[in-house]
């Protein structure tokens, strides 16, 4: 709902005109970007992909048939999010690739997600508390996509953003039940905390490119969005009863530059082999 | 064997203006988690605008062999139907 | 179909009863949750409709299987949408299941000591992507010839879940034959996948209506309380009379020498499965059985510290609520 002064403004009309006018997209009117831009996406992408294939090895076999049913949920947003940043991605590319191609045709040391998200899925807790640290973080890039000066990237993160909402909602709840809930799951839910805290620097580590998409206005320089990440964080793990580690949390880092761990390897190849197997196959 | 969590009923109501409707049910540890749950089971097709759980133990229902009882008198009441009223065609629309 | 054999069980009610139960039934009336009901009739809806929710979840293994290898993103989101159901399926009977009194816990508790059921098909290996295929198209075009009579089943509870599932399930079928389209006329690679898929699973689709049972007393017994509207036969030949002609479509070949098509009865005559193979898997020794049920168990008992985590923190926040609520008194 407008605030008063907006209402009361004389020249609404005009300032509402001026609002809806296409703004020049950078990431179609500046060539130069475009690489920045290709990675940028890649990185959005690539940690969906990876995670929403994590979040598929539970299908089956969760703790219960209603959590079942809700990891598959977040999975398949996941997924349809990775079809729209890789598919953005190709778009900007321009060298005949497909969002399929860019998930199934490149190896590792191409891929461009967080650590964090590759990192086996361990028990539900160490799932859970993954989730929650990179659900955090999701829904803050997300919040600032929205006010991408690119309008494509812009238009994803509205749509990406419905659902992450619920991701964050959900993950915080159960980190708290679980971390509050009897000796063992808080237990498991320390540990898994302690295990995954050193990857989450990661997550607001910029480098050149990140420099390069916040100067043109397209996404957030990380590092402006740890402070919202950190006070999410800060009040969930309280009332969890686990408290913020205190250990450094920049240790573990470079998925985003393409350096790995070794599992996303393993991953790839499970994930690539059919199109590995029968290159130029349809399906 | 652990405590089973409790059993819910679920009602969806389908887009504003209808009435919530009894969709089935599930288990959940209490009631929130029991709305999240039932976002993901009974929702995942966009069938919802907004959600009712209910205990399944919290609910009082007639006893079936008071079905008649309860349920026959209405039938009696053929007045309340509006086929009950003949009205020529003459009239229109009524 | 998902619950292959079930018994019927004898009811020693009162005869006068009896009768007017089976009036109720013969007239379409729908029986409720809590209305009176043969005891052999609650028996036989439990052992049925926890078979067929035992069914879903476990069905849930061999497709799981190649989620984590699905070829394109769309495909992966396909089919882990599609085993996501066959949860939420599970999830729908077993609650039909508890409101004939027993609970979900008690009936995971029978499937994972091996005294219930579960559907035979889902203990044969998926190898290969063409399986994914065949076990869309097949697997669930035979569970849908079943479920769809049973739509109009006499329980209402297990009618409105075969209602809901019937709906949900309309694409599944599809899904599966349009990946045996992709890889019936791809690669001779996909070709050759896609015909040893259907050399795999048609005799075990088959075997999912269960033995032959037009002289068995407990299904004349659950036809007449409408739990089970159609001989193992009908459908068996319903099935082969819609399959064969999809699979020429496909240029693939069924694997029955025998089959020819029987103007006289407008229908196929074919060979039967291999029974003695049947009874070998329903009695644990198929290729699978073991793994699927220890996966079943493995997630179960794994998944104890979770679900009795947020059982406490319910219990504590109930004690919270209160507390607040008598503090502000």
């Amino acid at each position: 709902m407008p605030s008063l002064p907006d209402m009361t403004t004389p020249n609404v009309e005009a300032l509402a005109a001026d609002a809806r006018a296409p703004r020049p997209d950078p990431a179609e009117t500046v060539p130069e970007l475009k690489p920045a831009l290709f990675e940028g996406l890649c990185r959005l992408g690539d940690s969906t992909l990876v995670l929403g294939h994590r979040l598929s090895e539970w299908c089956g076999k969760g703790p219960a048939l209603e959590e079942d049913i809700a990891l598959a949920n977040i999975a398949l947003d996941l997924i349809g999010h990775t079809q729209m940043w890789l598919g953005l991605a190709a778009e900007v590319e321009e060298a005949g690739r497909s969002a399929d191609d860019l998930a199934y045709l490149r190896d590792a040391m191409r891929f461009r997600n967080l650590l964090l998200v590759e990192l086996p899925n361990g028990d539900m807790a160490r799932t859970l508390m993954r989730q929650f640290l990179f659900d955090a973080w999701h829904h803050e890039m997300l919040e600032r996509l929205t006010g991408s000066d690119s309008a494509r990237v812009a238009e994803i993160a509205v749509k990406a953003l419905k659902e992450v909402r619920y991701h964050l909602e959900r993950s915080s709840d159960l980190v708290i039940r679980l971390g509050d809930g009897t000796a063992e799951s808080h237990r498991r839910m320390a540990g898994a905390l302690d295990m995954l805290w050193p990857y989450t620097g990661e997550m607001f580590a910029g480098d050149g490119t990140d420099a390069a998409l916040a100067e043109a206005g397209i996404a957030p320089d990380p590092a402006s969005l740890h402070e919202a990440w950190h006070g999410i964080v800060t009040e969930v793990l309280e009332e969890a009863t686990l408290g913020v580690p205190e250990g450094r949390a920049d240790v573990q880092k470079g998925g985003r530059q393409g350096r790995h761990t070794e599992h996303l390897g393993y991953l790839l190849a499970e994930m690539q082999f059919l199109q590995r197997a029968y290159p130029g196959a349809e399906w | 064997m652990a405590r089973e969590w409790p059993l819910w009923e679920i009602f969806i109501r389908s887009q504003n203006g209808l009435n919530h409707r009894h969709v089935g049910s599930l288990h959940a540890p209490d009631a929130e988690t029991a709305i999240h749950n039932a976002r993901d089971v009974y929702t995942r097709r966009k069938e919802g605008v907004s959600i009712w759980v209910v205990r399944s133990a919290d609910i009082t229902a007639s006893r079936p062999s008071e079905k008649g009882p309860l349920f026959d008198p209405a039938e009696d009441k053929v007045y309340r139907h509006p086929t009950f009223y003949d009205i020529p065609d003459d009239v229109g629309h009524m | 179909m998902y619950a292959q054999m079930v018994k019927s069980e004898a009811s020693n009610d009162d005869p006068g009863m009896l009768a007017a139960f089976q009036a109720r039934i013969d007239r379409g009336d729908k029986i409720e949750p809590k209305e009176w009901m043969p005891e052999g009739y609650r028996k036989t809806l439990i052992r049925q409709i926890s078979q067929h929710a035992h069914s879903e979840i476990v069905g849930q293994l061999p497709e799981g299987n190649w989620i984590t290898r699905a070829p394109t993103l769309q495909r992966k989101a396909i089919l882990l949408a599609k085993v996501q159901d066959e949860a939420g399926h599970g999830l729908y009977l077993y609650s039909a299941a508890e409101t004939l009194g027993i609970s979900r816990d008690e009936m995971f508790e029978q499937l994972h000591s091996g005294r219930a059921k579960y559907s035979s098909i889902f203990n044969y290996p998926t190898l290969t992507w063409a399986d994914m295929g065949a076990v869309g198209w097949l697997v669930d075009g035979a569970a849908i010839m079943n479920q769809v009579p049973l739509q109009r089943t006499s329980y209402g509870p297990y009618s409105r879940a075969m209602i809901r599932i019937c709906k949900e399930e309309s694409f599944h079928q599809r899904q599966g034959y349009h990946i045996m389209m992709k890889m019936a006329r791809g690669t001779e690679a996909q070709r050759e996948m896609a015909q040893d898929a259907l050399d795999r699973f048609w005799y075990p689709a088959l075997m999912m209506f269960g033995p032959s049972d037009k002289d068995s007393v407990h299904s004349q017994q659950s036809m007449a309380w409408k739990i089970k509207i159609n001989t193992n036969d009908e459908l068996r030949q319903r099935f082969v009379n819609e399959t064969v002609p999809q699979a020429e479509f496909l240029g693939l070949t069924v694997p029955d020498p025998e089959l020819r098509w029987n103007p006289d009865k407008e229908g196929y005559d074919f060979s039967q499965p291999d029974w003695d193979e049947f009874f070998e898997v329903l009695k644990g020794n198929g290729p699978c059985n073991r793994e699927r049920l220890g996966a079943r168990v493995r997630a179960w008992e794994d998944g104890a510290w979770f679900r009795e985590g947020l059982t406490a923190y319910a219990d504590k926040a109930a004690q919270r609520r209160a507390g607040a609520a008598t503090a502000a008194e």
